[in-house]
């Protein structure tokens, strides 16, 4: 009991998670400000952030519905710590000790965007609700791509459905990236992950410039920030998602710990300079974006990985 | 000074509200933004949203139109916010003070915290008006 406790809310669960995402997303700033030759943030900057949206005036719009517009930062907050948890466990070794947790992450991976929806809908703002229909356009077309590769790679593991069995298979046979399946399912899992980020060229959903700040715009004060939290934690559990997925997972015996965090960032890195590189799409060429060519990608991966390459 | 009024200091989202501006002033609060002077080094980002915002900035006389807006708007920020004057037009009305439309300078309209003269003030009067009055408080 006083494990399960410590395993949420202190190590890999909302502390260690908060803090190493707050790491995680000051990279992206910082390097997004050296890609536009500026300085840019100091590294303390998600804490300041987080900190002063908590001592802010929360305020509830007139029209909107109050309980569901103030539950869902909460239900995507837990959802996010809880994938946080079942991914970050079987990375560092620990016996999480169930069979299917793949699926599990699967589903928890997807509330935060669920409930962004909700929470946009209850605020009774237009841009909100605008900002929620290209969230579920958005969620629609790249969860098929999605679950494609996680099958390539399940196909590749004899069907196990387990983190850690993914992972030893990589310990044992090398990282799945460097077979022809493994690379193919990897370019659409850093896509899916961008969108899943909600990061340019994929930001429609809050996208500044044409919609204020479209799904987010009436949260203000506390639940504001438990949705920037929630941000700053898939900024670090998506790139070690990735990394556990594909680049071999984490080590951590004497000099290899350096090698794993600096997977986390060069994934990171990638993320950050495709993001500074592209212009926003249009909803429509996002999805014909995800529904035809990532698709067709994903399914290519996954004869390869049934064909053994 | 307790730790949330640091972290207020360290992290200001900016809203821009044009009152009516002659819009020189909005190109210079642009250029802050710009590499050559960067307020991000300083956590300032600009906003989209009203209910994200930690400091108002507004440009220009206020007219009768822009008063009931810039008035409305200040009822939406979340406390606690600043308001911040740039320009002299919002302090004083200038040139345009004997308009027919022009309703008062700003703080007749609202409180106003930090008045940076100048028409329009450079960038690093801008960046240097606000970091004065941080270290104010
Ligand atoms: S202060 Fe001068 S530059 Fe600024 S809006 Fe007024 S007239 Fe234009």
């Amino acid at each position: 009991m006083i494990k399960t406790i410590i395993h949420f809310l202190v190590f890999p669960g909302f502390l260690f998670l908060s803090v190493a995402g707050g790491f995680v997303s000051w990279f992206d700033r910082k390097i997004t400000a050296r890609v536009h030759f500026r300085k840019g943030p100091p590294l303390l900057q998600p804490f300041y952030d987080f900190i002063k949206l908590l001592a802010k005036e929360t305020l509830i719009p007139k029209n909107s519905s109050p309980g569901l517009f103030l539950l869902a930062p909460v239900i995507s907050f837990t959802a996010t710590i809880l994938a946080g948890i079942l991914i970050i466990l079987p990375a560092f070794g620990i016996e999480s000790g169930f069979q299917g947790d793949l699926i599990v992450i699967i589903y928890l991976l997807m509330i935060p965007a669920i409930s962004l929806i909700f929470g946009a809908l209850a605020s009774g703002n237009p841009l909100s609700s605008l900002g929620a229909s290209r969230e579920i356009k958005l969620l629609i077309s790249y969860e098929l791509p999605f679950l494609l590769t996680l099958l390539a790679l399940v196909i590749r593991t004899d069907m196990s459905i387990k983190i850690q069995e993914i992972i030893s298979e990589q310990k044992l046979f090398g990282p799945f990236i460097g077979s022809f399946s493994g690379a193919l399912g990897f370019i659409v899992m850093m896509m899916c992950v961008q969108a899943k980020l909600a990061l340019v060229p994929f930001d429609l959903a809050e996208a500044e410039t044409e919609i204020v700040a479209g799904a987010y715009t009436e949260y203000s004060g506390t639940p504001l920030a438990l949705f920037k939290i929630t941000r700053y934690m898939l900024f670090f559990i998506m790139p070690s998602f990735v990394v556990i997925l594909f680049l071999g997972g984490f080590d951590f015996k004497g000099w290899n710990i350096i090698l794993s965090i600096g997977k986390v960032l060069l994934i990171a890195l990638l993320i950050t300079l495709v993001r500074n590189t592209n212009p926003r799409v249009k909803i429509k060429a996002a999805m014909k974006f995800f529904l035809v060519w990532m698709n067709l990608f994903a399914i290519l991966s996954v004869i390869l990985a049934v064909l053994k390459y | 000074m307790g730790i949330k009024e640091y972290c207020f200091k360290k992290s200001l989202w900016v809203f821009h509200i044009a009152a009516s501006p002659c819009n020189n002033c909005d190109i210079e609060i642009l250029d802050c933004l710009t590499p050559r002077y960067d307020i991000e080094r300083f956590g300032m980002l600009l906003t989209g949203s009203i209910k994200h915002a930690d400091v108002l900035l507004v440009t220009g006389m206020v007219n009768k139109k822009a008063k009931k807006r810039v008035k409305e708007l200040y009822d939406q920020v979340p406390k606690p916010c600043v308001v911040v004057a740039v320009g002299t037009c919002p302090s004083s009305g200038i040139l345009f003070k004997e308009s027919y439309n022009f309703a008062g300078p700003l703080d007749k309209v609202i409180p106003v915290d930090v008045y940076i003269p100048g028409c329009p003030p450079k960038p690093e009067a801008i960046i240097a008006g606000i970091v004065k009055f941080l270290n104010k408080k």
